[in-house]
């Protein structure tokens, strides 16, 4: 357990961290707001970095490609909301879930008939390409810190959003009680459209963001949705800053068990049962941890609604 | 409601609750007659697999459908049962007597423990914690080495019964199955119709006044929640026979939330509806991967607009159409 791994191993759980951050987001407000299960936000994710793929195709160029993505994933997201979820916010939340599920079979085929079964990948742009070296003989590569960077900017102006504009105070107020911010003359519809078209253009930059080093296929959602799920609801529903701390703590528990399990058991076990109850033990850690944490505390770390 | 007018609506009521269960039930036991006309292997392992995922989709109608605790974890009932069967196998051990009372204590006993910390939690936050123990169940098997790991484990024989080759035959398999179903469906019948079952449909509707009537609503949760798992249990047996492999899919979460749509695609809460949605499922993903591969394509909008358009699922439709032919 070498110190340049452990410091390269913390900079990537930093950077799932904020990944999961950028989708726990928008999932945390449509959930905290509307009180609505959005199960189709991972394809949304997905979609994301499809999107990248194809206009980069287009234009050869990462930048339009991002805004480009961008302005589609949005579209694309308040389509969905204009055709399926306004007709569910007042139904029982299985019937949200039975809906999301079919977009998600309905996406998770769909990029597969327009793009193919095979995963595709996007390239890193140019002058974010290569590594750099952060300590003598630890190199890291740039686009990874470019999407913690990128990441924590949007925490910070969602931060500013929700804690310093008017529709960020209606955010607030809708996570804690919809029904009066609705009786006080506030179109609580039209907020929830804007909710909704931030949080999906959110998934869609995680997606387009992290195009560049993973492979982009279909079903690349699906996991990440759980891990995001997992995420507000240690937080706390609807609380950005809950989001935003149990991602981290998840991004990191995750990448650092997975990367140090066998060898920490080791210490205390023999070599060949270490090595097999290790993985297991590093894919079921973050599970552990949000029982636990549910078992403390039944409504996540930092529960908004007031009851 | 025109039907207040009509005459003794109480026996009617009773008469319509019992027809559709014997329609069922009877279309299960008549299937294999008819099986031979096209490819009986095929069409007794396709309605094999109804029956065992509607002992499970039962299960967790109870749950969800008469006490509101939706799981997102009931996969891994099955998973149990399913390894209980793999695992006594791969000692030599294939006979029932043993196998199923260690799949049904094993994933009871699951089932409790976990029940124990997951009623503490409420609505969304039980949803997760389900998953939670879900995804452990699922990682503990992926990672049974000796056993296959992720690639799963093949049974080498199917179950016996003392010494008695009790599945040779699908036929015989089919017909177990169906048992078992018929078991499952009175056992929660009665279950729900029972002094017990009427406290805990009462915890679905207001848990706090229960709890200041006197009732202990956590106790009676937890037992159902235990029975629900050892039914799932059971379709895991049933399941690793028929298949005669288990791997850590079958705990996925995924196919969790195939249950789940399994129930409410049919109509929760009301068993019925369990065993419809099961059939529904199964036989419309079957039909369609027929015609394309890109089924999902079709499947999926199917349950947008079974989602928007029928609440109440399949049994929903059929109870409104009623109404509106009555009228």
């Amino acid at each position: 357990m070498s110190t340049s791994l452990l410091i390269v191993q913390t900079l990537n759980g930093l950077q799932l961290g904020v990944l999961l951050f950028l989708i726990a987001a928008g999932l945390t407000l449509v959930f905290g707001v509307m009180d609505f299960i959005n199960l189709a936000h991972g394809v949304q994710y997905m979609l994301g970095a499809y999107l990248a793929v194809m206009f980069y195709g287009y234009t050869g160029n990462f930048l339009f490609a991002l805004v480009l993505a961008l302005g589609a994933s949005l579209a694309f997201g308040l389509l969905l909301e204009f055709a399926v979820f306004r007709h569910l916010y007042d139904r029982d939340h299985l019937d949200q879930v039975i809906a999301t599920f079919g977009i998600i079979l309905f996406l998770n085929q769909g990029v597969k008939l327009a793009w193919g079964a095979a995963p595709l990948s996007l390239p890193i742009p140019e002058i974010f390409s290569g590594s750099v070296v952060l300590m003598p003989g630890i190199l890291y590569p740039v686009w990874r810190l470019v999407i913690i960077g990128s990441g924590l900017a949007v925490a910070l102006i969602l931060y500013l959003l929700v804690s310093r504009t008017r529709v960020g105070m209606l955010v607030r107020a809708g996570a804690t009680n919809a029904a009066m911010v609705s009786a006080l003359g506030v179109d609580i519809r039209r907020l929830f459209m804007v909710v909704f078209g931030f949080g999906t253009m959110l998934a869609g930059f995680a997606g387009i963001m992290i195009a560049p080093i993973l492979s982009v296929e279909p079903g690349m959602g699906d996991t990440i949705l759980i891990l995001a799920f997992v995420v507000i609801v240690i937080g706390g529903i609807g609380s950005i800053r809950g989001a935003f701390l149990a991602a981290l703590i998840i991004g990191l528990v995750d990448t650092l068990g997975r990367s140090f399990a066998v060898d920490i058991l080791r210490t205390f076990m023999a070599p060949s049962p270490a090595r097999t109850v290790g993985p297991a033990l590093a894919s079921m850690l973050i599970y552990l941890l949000m029982a636990l944490v549910l078992y403390f505390r039944p409504a996540g770390l930092f529960p908004t609604k007031g009851r | 409601m025109a039907d207040i007018a009509t005459a003794s609506p109480a026996r009617r009521a009773r008469l319509a609750g019992n027809a559709l269960p014997l329609a069922i039930f009877l279309v299960f036991a008549v299937v294999p007659l008819f099986a031979g006309f096209r490819g009986e292997a095929y069409v007794l392992g396709l309605v094999t697999r109804v029956m065992i995922f509607a002992i499970a989709a039962l299960a967790l109608d109870l749950l969800v459908g008469y006490g509101a605790l939706v799981s997102f974890g009931h996969a891994a009932f099955i998973g149990l049962g399913a390894y209980a069967v793999g695992i006594l196998g791969a000692h030599g051990i294939s006979d029932m007597l043993i196998a199923l009372p260690v799949a049904l204590v094993v994933s009871a006993l699951f089932a409790f423990a976990t029940g124990i910390v997951c009623l503490r939690t409420k609505g969304v936050y039980f949803i997760m914690i389900t998953l939670a123990f879900g995804q452990m169940a699922y990682f503990t098997a992926s990672s049974l080495a000796p056993y296959g790991g992720d690639d799963g484990l093949t049974i080498r024989m199917r179950s016996t019964l003392a010494g008695f080759q009790i599945f040779h035959s699908d036929r015989a398999l089919y017909y177990v199955s169906l048992l078992a179903l018929l078991g499952a469906y009175l056992l929660c019948r009665s279950l729900v119709a029972s002094r017990f079952g009427r406290v805990y449909r009462g915890t679905r509707e207001n848990p706090l006044r229960l709890a200041t009537i006197g009732f202990e609503v956590y106790r009676y949760q937890l037992v159902a929640y235990v029975i629900a798992g050892a039914l799932g249990g059971l379709s895991g047996f049933l399941l690793a026979n028929a298949a005669e492999f288990v791997s850590p899919a079958y705990m996925s979460w995924q196919r969790s939330g195939e249950l789940l749509i399994m129930v409410i695609f049919g109509g929760m809460g009301t068993l019925n509806g369990a065993i419809i949605g099961a059939a529904a499922f199964l036989l419309l993903e079957e039909w369609l991967s027929g015609i394309t591969e890109h089924w999902k394509v079709i499947f999926g909008p199917l349950l947008v607009l079974v989602a928007v358009f029928a609440p109440g699922g399949l049994l929903g439709v059929w109870a409104r159409l009623r109404r509106i032919g009555r009228d």
